[in-house]
């Protein structure tokens, strides 16, 4: 498996990449701080209900 | 004096549109900088965290840092991870991300790394926008 200082779940990798890509997002593409909180968290849940939709429907085209 | 002050003030406009684009270079270099440039510490602060946890994380993961490109998907990922500025020349000095693993996390890494890059690219142009006045 190799020597990774630091080997997450599938799903714990899906929601650190979310995390990471919705703060850019967030602060980036809206002006005032309470925007940027709003697109943030709406980037985040985005970010992960998609991965877990796009699994389900790979878990149903694989069997 | 009134033409001197009309040539101070033409002169200190000028020497602001020299350096319209030191935000977005700063930005690019270090993770944040064209934020703490511009005083905006809140979110310098949240970008550099955010970007470089994202870049060491990938690192963590062992992902794989691009030295150089055999062909089109490798050019991307090269393009990709020159976006870290600064922490991509420090990896590439200390040799990290130079071994290629094969697990499932390694890969992801791979793309922890290729997307803080790109993620610092944004960052750099949002700190050039609030420089030029067209965010706020």
């Amino acid at each position: 498996m190799g020597n990774a200082i630091f080997q997450p779940s599938h799903f714990a990798a899906v929601v650190l990449f979310a995390l990471f890509a919705s703060t850019v997002f967030g602060i980036t593409q809206r002006e005032t701080p309470r925007r940027m909180v709003r697109y943030g968290i709406y980037c985040f849940v985005l970010f992960v209900a998609s991965a877990i939709a796009l699994s389900w429907v790979m878990y149903f085209i694989a069997r | 004096m009134a033409t001197e002050e009309i040539k101070k003030t033409s002169t200190n406009s000028g020497s602001q549109k020299e350096f319209v684009y030191l935000p977005l270079i700063a930005g690019w270099l270090v993770p944040g900088g064209g934020h703490f440039l511009l005083r905006k510490w809140g979110r310098g602060a949240l970008l550099a965290a955010s970007i470089l946890g994202m870049f060491v994380t990938g690192l963590a993961m062992q992902g794989k840092v691009y030295a150089n490109a055999h062909d089109i998907l490798d050019l991307l990922g090269l393009a990709g991870d020159l976006g870290n500025g600064l922490p991509y020349v420090i990896s590439r000095m200390l040799g990290l991300g130079d071994v290629q693993v094969q697990v499932t996390t390694a890969d992801y890494g791979t793309r922890f790394i290729v997307v803080a890059g790109l993620l610092n690219v944004i960052a750099a142009v949002d700190a050039h926008n609030l420089r030029t006045g067209r965010k706020s």
